[in-house]
């Protein structure tokens, strides 16, 4: 592990790298007594691109609200930047990033407003942008390429867009740690280049992105690391190390899925394991 | 011309033609905007959930001599607070609780209607007596709008953000529970308010309609806000001369013109009106996934 201040600061002041980012320590959490994630333990480094893989129901959105502090955990905590929950929460630091399905395109806002919302938490009662704060949701839009695009109301975008839409929103927040939920789905080849080559951008950042995705080819292409999760973190770390077919069966319930690993260990790590 | 003129002044010289031209005019701005909110957050049923449930509470009220704002404020908020406890506890969809709460809340208000010695009458209540409305009732009911309006005017921005991502906003540490129930308990303010005019039965026209009109006429919020508000004070105005000159109910002439409008928009809307989607893709109503 680390030692926690290489202050390598990113473009953006705030962050800073070769810290622990995130620190979950035998996180539990139920709901109305029914265990949705038990004892799970995970660390990860600033600047880190981290897959988290596991089944429907295995705990990936409980684990995803427990980050943002929607969920109380029943035993445990959880650090983001050394700080405790509540406090990285008012600096702003966890960005969510929602799936496509789950927004409401045809919502009277245009894409400036939406990244505008990222910044809400750091404006007074009344939401008032500040020149600080017109200046990054600007440069937000300019990073995703969508400045000349930012009177457009969101669902005239391209699904493409859509996706760099609320990236920009996470931007232009300042977040030192972004989860996406399914960035994946329904996107075209194109707009997945795309996407992949803006996290890279955002992982030499400083920025820790926590992905929640199904198909096993992203994990091997360009995650640095690996979370399993079957109701608890069955394995953390290095994708190179932790992305075999044992640990996959566990992920999958006894499944065995060969077929993936052949891609999976050789595309992005040249120490196998 | 003249006629014109005449059709529009002469219910002026009528002093309570004036007062209620006054009030719903105020009443039409404050759920004109509210509307918008609850179409974008999809709290119609809500909204008539919400005024049938204030009922018993404005009966309560009258009868102890407290202004009705209080009641209804209570049983509002009462209403949805039981709601939701039922929904949390129990397996029925939420649709259904709420039709079984608000038909409870609406009974209870019916009985003690009935029971309680009072001058309320119970047509006022149902159906408004926007004509007839007395110079403390007034009162109540700027004080009442202007406070919503003042929520809705300082809030609007975390309120739309509520509705539009209510989880970015929760993780941006902005306090979603207080703005749902910021949001109901000026949904029971302005029900009450409505009720002035269209009565219980109605005002849940008032609550939604404009925003579904101005929904389907723009896609910037702040121009949807101003549509709904002017097509809302438009039909009370409206509303108000065609009853006077018919000798027609006013709460169902009020209503209907802002049905009226709700047609012309669904119709004749430049992006979002039937015609224009039939203009873009002729066969789009035969294949849906054209």
């Amino acid at each position: 592990m680390p030692s926690r201040p290489d202050l390598r600061s990113g473009p953006e002041s705030g962050i800073h790298s070769g810290l622990e980012r995130i620190s979950v320590r035998n996180l539990c959490v139920d709901y109305h007594g029914v265990v949705a994630v038990h004892d799970a333990t995970l660390h990860l480094d600033a600047g880190t691109i981290c897959a988290l893989v596991g089944m429907n129901g295995a705990g990936k959105s409980t684990l995803f609200k427990a980050l943002m502090g929607f969920v109380r955990p029943s035993a445990g905590s959880i650090a983001i930047d050394g700080q405790p929950l509540r406090q990285a929460r008012r600096a702003r630091a966890v960005a969510y990033v929602p799936q496509t399905e789950s927004v409401d395109w045809n919502f009277p806002v245009n894409v400036y407003e939406v990244v505008m919302m990222g910044r809400y938490g750091a404006m007074n009662l009344l939401r008032i942008p500040r020149p600080a704060d017109r200046e990054a949701v600007r440069e937000a839009l300019e990073r995703v390429d969508l400045w000349p695009l930012r009177h457009r109301q969101i669902g005239a975008l391209s699904g493409g867009q859509r996706k760099r839409a609320f990236l920009a929103r996470a931007l232009a927040q300042g977040a030192s740690v972004m989860l996406l939920d399914e960035p994946f789905n329904g996107v075209d080849i194109r707009t997945e280049k795309l996407m992949i080559e803006l996290f890279q951008q955002f992982r030499r950042e400083g920025r820790t992105l926590m992905i929640s995705t199904h198909d096993l080819s992203h994990v091997t292409s360009f995650c640095d690391q690996v979370v399993l999760i079957n109701k608890t973190v069955l394995a953390y770390g290095e994708t190179s190390s932790v992305f075999t077919s044992e640990n996959l069966a566990l992920t999958f319930g006894g499944l065995r899925l060969e077929a993936e690993l052949p891609s999976a260990i050789d595309t992005d790590s040249p120490q196998a394991p | 011309m003249t006629a014109v003129l005449t059709w529009l002044i002469e219910p002026l010289q009528q002093d309570f033609m004036v007062r209620a031209l006054l009030v719903s005019t105020l009443v039409s701005c404050v759920c004109g905007l509210l509307s918008c909110f609850m179409t974008l957050k999809g709290w119609a049923l809500m909204g008539d959930a919400v005024s049938h449930a204030v009922m018993p509470g404005v009966v309560i009220a009258y009868a102890l001599n407290l202004p009705f704002a209080v009641g209804a404020f209570v049983f509002g908020v009462g209403s949805v607070a039981v709601i939701g406890y039922i929904k949390q506890m129990t397996r029925i969809k939420e649709d259904t609780v709420i039709g079984l709460v608000f038909t409870g809340f609406f009974a209870l208000g019916l009985t003690l209607i009935s029971k309680v010695r009072s001058t309320i009458d119970l047509s006022h209540i149902l159906f408004g007596n926007v004509l007839g409305i007395s110079s403390g009732d007034i009162l109540q009911t700027v004080l009442i709008s202007v406070l919503v309006l003042a929520v809705l005017l300082v809030f609007r921005r975390d309120l739309i953000l509520f509705c539009f991502d209510p989880t970015h906003a929760r993780s941006i540490g902005i306090h979603t529970g207080v703005l749902h129930y910021l949001l109901l308990s000026v949904l029971s303010l302005a029900a009450v308010a409505g009720l002035q005019t269209v009565g219980i039965i109605l005002v849940v026209a008032m609550l939604v309609t404009p925003g579904a009109t101005a929904y389907l006429l723009t896609d910037r919020f702040d121009r949807m806000a101003w549509i709904a508000i002017l097509s809302a004070v438009l039909s009370s105005l409206g509303g108000i001369y065609w009853s006077y000159w018919m000798d027609a109910s006013t709460a169902g002439c009020i209503v209907l013109v802002q049905t009226l409008l709700f047609l012309v928009a669904f119709l004749f809307a430049p992006r979002h009106g039937l015609l224009a989607q039939r203009r873009r893709s002729p066969r789009a109503t035969q294949f849906p996934s054209a």
